[in-house]
């Protein structure tokens, strides 16, 4: 019987307050029944438009019917048999502007509530059966994976599917990249980071972690190492700064800095020997995902005011809708409009202040969206003893500048081929390393068409 | 885990230790540095690489007990392990190409001065070595040096070995009687780098300093090492370790140098307590 309410089943989570001053996971699941409710909401239509807006295509009204029909373990099977990651994507993927924006219940109403079923799907294998997956038979071709991040994990767990035996290479001394450095424990617990890359062993694929590739081996290295392909997966690389004065003072840092002491190095709990600053009000520059993550975190370290800077409106940051949300539901104050153009520090050179002007939306610009203008005459001081800038990365420059032919665009992003492959034979990219800073879903993506196109390059 | 191979005590302070590492061992160069960890709740340290031997797998490293994670790597001991080492990071020392060049120790600086003089000795320049330590008790690797340098100064403050003054005077004195070097390296504390950036400067003689900012992860990612040269923001983990000294802006690497000092200090009474929790669960 389909469930025609109009809003999607709630998720349980942690009140706003409690939840602000810890690092346990703020959206709780759903209970067995919830989550048959819920998928009770999906129609099942015959040409799924959800799928298509889906970049590793889950199948997604099969998947849930098997919720409606409480066959869990047959929805997880149906999810992975495209997604390897569907307790990641679950947590983490812009739903609303993918599947769940071609929802038909859309029209009139909220849309099926797919990732927290995704989710669910995912959560309910883990705790229920668990079971790691079966190691396919060698075919004895080896295969070389830079980086393990989401873009790293899926190829190399597609190629192990296909009998490739894959060596997954990470320069940190964890495994899973921005899931694990960047992405904050309240968000995306580490245990299910761990327990994807313990899957991974699982199927053969050896994991080596303080591998700096570029440094330690060179792409050439691990080809006269008898690798016989490379996926590059190394992901984002150096934090933009603003280029204003005051940028050097002591409390001013990249969100990728604060984001790596606290969920990397565990900075947050008692026993980590990495310090963080331990601050009282806090403005985070930017307004995407990471600046969210940023701005949410610092709340949980203990500071009074958390402010979001942005230029453009809220409408145009680029944040997921529910990190949003759940960020200003935490006590985190939007400074919208507003434009950051120097940082003031005291006399031991500590930020005490961050001038900023206010903004304007005038005509879009090349990206679509309209262009801040500052409004003349407007600045002031907004009281804050740290400004973490989250503007986005530039790529890292160590495979670049290792690898003889391997050529990048003028923001020094690698350039790939339809089929995924770089300007060097045998060498395969995708994920932020290709695009930019971009989602984790579109470089779970990247990863499966990588490894797809390692497969067919290989079989030649 | 990476295992201690061998320790050796340098003075009351420096302590030099081999570790087990064939992948950092087989690709690191002079002027290159590592990361290392100790355990699961350790902080990532850098320290800059003063040896390395290909054959045997090794990677040493020199440092002093300065802070909470050095204190806690000189605690341990040959055969012990430690979990994380990582590198070889940074570019190496350009040796290539340069006839006479002068390398600049201060300290426990030396340590890494030492393979980056050895290194120029080996791509064949004529090597003069200027080290300085407070007094006789604290000097380090002097043999180690006299074996690679053509000319060797060896300074302290108060004139208890060598000959008496700064790093910097004896550079002056060699560049007034008219010495031409391609290149000055100088490695040390913040302060004498600058110093001996500022002798050589009216000189208009090239001089490299190496950087040991904040860091994090070390590999172009965190931007905590950021450091401004020539006016432009550069990365000392990608970009460096080493830079020209006379576009670096040495105030503001040393106010950022002690952004987390005053946290250390807390930290350091924090730990002291929890390993007193720790001891006296065990006795229970």
């Amino acid at each position: 019987m389909a469930n025609m309410t109009l809003t999607k089943t709630p998720m349980p989570e942690q009140d706003p307050k409690v939840r602000a001053r810890n690092f346990k996971e703020v959206a709780l699941g759903y209970t067995e029944e919830q989550a048959v409710e819920e998928a009770n909401r999906c129609l099942g239509c015959k040409n799924p438009k959800c799928v298509e807006g889906c970049p590793v295509n889950v199948r997604i009204p099969e998947f849930i019917k098997k919720i409606q029909e409480r066959d869990f373990k047959a929805a997880y099977e149906i999810v992975t048999s495209t997604n390897a990651l569907p307790a990641l994507s679950g947590r983490v993927c812009p739903q609303e502007s993918q599947c769940e924006c071609k929802c038909v219940r859309g029209i009139k109403g909220e849309a099926v509530a797919i990732g927290r079923l995704e989710r669910f799907v995912a959560d309910w294998y883990r705790e229920n059966v668990n079971a790691m997956p079966e190691k396919t038979e060698s075919n004895g071709i080896k295969v070389a994976v830079v980086g393990s991040g989401p873009a790293g994990l899926t190829a190399s767990a597609e190629l192990a599917k296909k009998g490739y035996e894959v060596t997954m290479f990470e320069a940190l001394h964890t495994a899973g990249g921005v899931l694990v450095y960047g992405i904050p424990e309240f968000r995306l617990p580490k245990a299910i980071v761990a327990n994807e890359v313990k899957k991974l062993e699982a199927q053969g694929v050896e994991v080596m972690t303080n591998m700096v590739i570029g440094r330690v081996l060179t792409i050439d290295e691990l080809f006269e190492m008898g690798y016989k392909a490379v996926f590059v997966g190394s992901g984002a690389g150096l934090p933009m700064f603003m280029n204003i004065p005051g940028e050097a003072l002591k409390g001013v840092m990249s969100a990728n800095e604060y984001l790596t002491r606290t969920n990397l190095m565990k900075a947050y709990t008692e026993e980590a020997d990495t310090p963080i600053i331990k601050s009282k009000a806090v403005a985070v520059v930017g307004g995407g995902n990471v600046a969210m993550d940023a701005a949410r975190c610092a709340m949980r370290l203990g500071a009074e005011h958390v402010y979001v800077v942005y230029r453009r409106g809220e409408a145009e940051m680029p944040a997921r809708l529910e990190e949003k949300h759940h960020a200003k539901e935490e006590g985190i104050e939007f400074k919208t409009l507003c434009n950051p153009i120097e940082i003031i520090g005291d006399e031991n050179g500590r930020v005490c202040g961050m001038k900023c002007i206010r903004m304007e939306l005038g005509e879009p610009d090349a990206s679509g969206r309209r262009r801040p203008i500052e409004v003349p005459g407007s600045e002031f001081v907004l009281e804050v003893d740290t400004v973490i800038m989250s503007l986005g990365t530039s790529p890292n420059p160590l495979i670049r500048s290792t690898t003889p032919g391997l050529e990048t665009n003028r923001k020094g992003c690698l350039i790939v081929n339809e089929n995924e492959m770089t300007t060097r034979e045998g060498v395969f990219a995708g994920g932020d390393a290709v695009t930019g800073a971009a989602t984790v879903i579109l470089a779970m993506g990247a990863g499966k068409k990588g490894a797809a196109a390692i497969d067919e390059y290989l079989k030649k | 885990m990476f295992k201690i191979v061998t320790k050796k005590e340098l003075n009351a302070n420096v302590t030099l230790m081999e570790i087990e590492a064939p992948f950092v061992a087989k690709k690191a160069r002079a002027g290159q540095f590592i990361i290392f960890r100790i355990d699961e709740q350790g902080e990532r340290v850098p320290l800059t690489i003063a040896g390395y031997d290909r054959e045997k797998g090794t990677v040493s490293i020199i440092f002093q007990k300065v802070g909470f994670s050095t204190n806690a790597l000189g605690k341990l001991n040959e055969g012990d392990y430690i979990r994380d080492f990582v590198g070889p990071l940074g570019k190496p020392t350009p040796v290539e190409g340069k006839k006479k060049v002068c390398v600049v120790g201060g300290g426990v600086g030396c340590a890494i001065a030492l393979p980056s003089a050895q290194a120029f000795k080996e791509a064949g320049a004529e090597v003069t070595v200027i080290v300085g330590f407070r007094n006789k008790d604290i000097v380090i690797l002097e043999d180690e040096f006299r074996a690679c340098a053509d000319h060797m100064h060896l300074m302290t403050d108060d004139g208890s070995y060598g000959e008496q003054g700064f790093v910097t005077v004896k550079l002056q004195q060699l560049l007034e009687a008219g010495e031409q070097f391609d290149e000055v390296l100088a490695i040390g504390p913040v302060p004498m780098m600058k110093f001996v950036c500022k002798t050589t400067e009216p000189f208009g003689v090239h001089t490299s300093v190496s950087l040991n900012p904040v860091m994090v992860d070390g590999t172009g990612m965190c931007g905590g090492c950021r450091v401004t040269v020539g006016g432009e923001t550069k990365f000392a983990c990608v970009d460096g370790p080493e830079f020209d000294g006379h576009k670096v802006d040495f105030a503001e690497l040393m106010s950022r140098n002690v952004t987390y000092r005053e946290r250390e200090a807390e930290v350091s009474a924090t730990h002291a307590c929890r390993m007193e929790t720790m001891g006296k669960a065990l006795i229970k």
